[in-house]
């Protein structure tokens, strides 16, 4: 049985105020091309430190591309080309200087679909700490894959199988699987892509908790369909449309009180 | 009001809502006005009226109750609609309460038309008065999203402190000129302050109103006109 711990317990932990809140990433002026077309036009946005930040609009507003932004994901895409520039602390992660697989070691990514590795629960999880050189013996490798289990909230359901295969975990577990995975590295800053899509609510309220308890340890970004989702998640919410950023605010704000029209008719269900 | 929902449904039931509402506030509004007439008119009919009148007022309120928490958990409602959803909430329980004072004002000219008639009985109509102009203009600003009006009913609450301060003098100083005034006089004492109390409620609905409308409480302090609780008269 999946923990029952519901989403309730995700407003349990204090909430940062906007006058604490220090920038992690600052987005200046981020322009995304893809060919002729733009996706992206003149974003600003800061990410601050310990909190999570939810990106919500329309499809096609430009969120997802906002968020692979920030780990360069983008690069993988030949005809694509981004301007303007992403601090994460003070550094342009798009000078040419910037070592991309340095970058998304600091920069963990969780996927809409859960996408385990097709291999053991141990190895899916000791996979970057061995190809980023983070454990120097056997017993290190596995103090890692063991605390990131633990931290995922996946070890006390798959203690007594590590060697058995990722894929054969329920898609909560194996969502799970993939946020150990990410977090085995020590990154600074998780990106998530609606990582709760494709799970039931039980397994999306036991993610939901531990995105809340994550956020101690990492800056968090979450690009989700849901509302409600991040409603419940987040402490600051940017809202996207047509490749522009309309408003950012506190989530407490922007679900009550919205200053644009724009975001108010999206909240309310009115678009279109 | 901002423009239609993607699924329609949701803006009948919120219509719905807002009609209960409109319906409430006629009804509260009328039951004040019978109420000051039966006053007036030493009309025991109407009075009984009134009273078992006020039983569809409350009936109505347990609609919207009903209403509100399907909303909350079916719509999952945000911004704009969480506001108007939450405050018509609070807004039909003020409503059943001016019902309530409605009922109770026409209980007490029950009574009264059994006594002597009083001179003051006539400053108890003029009290209501004002304060049915003031649920007009608060039930008109609901259907209209009026935040002036809103604003003006909620700053206008002080001419009914004043004037309820002034009546509470008045019946003290009758009743110390004959204890025979002790009982009419405490029935009017009690219905000039369920009058006074149906303007609090009044201005209670116009910050609803605001609020829902804008997001925002209404900013300043209003003007406190209620002196009555520390008025007292010299004796003769």
């Amino acid at each position: 049985m999946t923990d029952m711990r519901t989403a309730t317990a995700a407003a349990s932990a204090p909430p940062l105020s906007m006058t604490d809140a220090v920038p992690k990433i600052r987005g200046r002026g981020v322009g995304v091309f893809y060919g002729a077309k733009q996706a992206l036009f003149d974003v600003d946005l800061d990410i601050m430190r310990n909190q999570v930040t939810a990106l919500i609009g329309p499809s096609g507003c430009g969120k997802s591309t906002f968020l692979r932004c920030i780990n360069r994901m983008n690069d993988v895409i030949d005809v694509c080309r981004v301007t303007g520039e992403i601090l994460l602390d003070d550094e342009n992660i798009y000078d040419p200087k910037v070592d991309v697989v340095q970058l998304r070691a600091k920069v963990g990514m969780v996927f809409q679909k859960p996408n385990p590795f097709p291999k053991s629960i141990y190895e899916n999880v000791a996979y970057g700490p061995r190809i980023h050189g983070l454990a120097r013996t056997k017993e290190e490798l596995d103090e890692i894959v063991q605390s990131s289990l633990k931290r995922a909230g996946l070890i006390k359901e798959v203690h007594d199988r590590l060697d058995q295969p990722g894929t054969g975990l329920s898609g909560g577990q194996q969502q799970r699987l993939c946020i150990a995975r990410a977090i085995a590295v020590s990154p600074e800053v998780i990106l998530m892509d609606e990582p709760c899509s494709a799970l039931d609510p039980i397994a999306t309220a036991t993610i939901e908790e531990l995105i809340d308890e994550l956020r101690q340890n990492f800056t968090i970004v979450i690009v989700t369909h849901s509302m409600q989702q991040a409603a419940r998640v987040s402490q600051r919410t940017a809202f996207f449309h047509l490749g522009n950023i309309v408003e950012v605010g506190d989530t407490e704000q922007i679900f009550t009180n919205p200053r644009e029209e724009r975001t108010q008719a999206y909240i309310t269900g009115r678009f279109g | 009001m901002a423009s239609e929902h993607l699924v329609k449904s949701f803006d009948e039931e919120l219509e719905k809502l807002n009609a209960w509402i409109s319906e409430m506030g006629g009804l509260a509004e009328a039951q004040l006005r019978m109420a000051l007439d039966a006053i007036g008119r030493r009309d025991t009919e109407l009075a009984q009226r009134v009273i078992s009148g006020d039983a569809r007022v409350d009936r109505l309120e347990k609609d919207v109750a009903q209403q509100v928490v399907r909303l909350l958990a079916l719509r999952q409602p945000m911004a704009i609609d969480l506001r108007a959803i939450v405050s018509a909430l609070k807004i039909s329980s003020d409503i059943e309460r001016i019902a309530d004072y409605a009922a109770n004002l026409a209980k007490r000219s029950l009574v009264l038309s059994q006594m002597q008639p009083m001179r003051s009985t006539g400053g108890i109509e003029r009290l209501g008065r004002l304060v049915l102009e003031l649920l007009k203009d608060t039930f008109d600003s609901f259907a209209n999203s009026d935040i002036e009006k809103a604003r003006a009913v909620w700053l206008r609450d002080e001419e009914v402190d004043d004037m309820y301060t002034s009546m509470f003098r008045e019946l003290l100083t009758y009743m110390m000129e004959d204890p025979r005034n002790i009982t009419p006089c405490t029935h009017l004492l009690f219905m000039a302050k369920n009058i006074e109390r149906i303007g609090d409620h009044a201005t209670n609905i116009a910050e609803l109103i605001h609020f829902k409308v804008t997001g925002k409480e209404m900013a300043e302090e209003r003007p406190k006109g209620d002196r009555a609780n520390y008025a007292k008269v010299e004796a003769v």
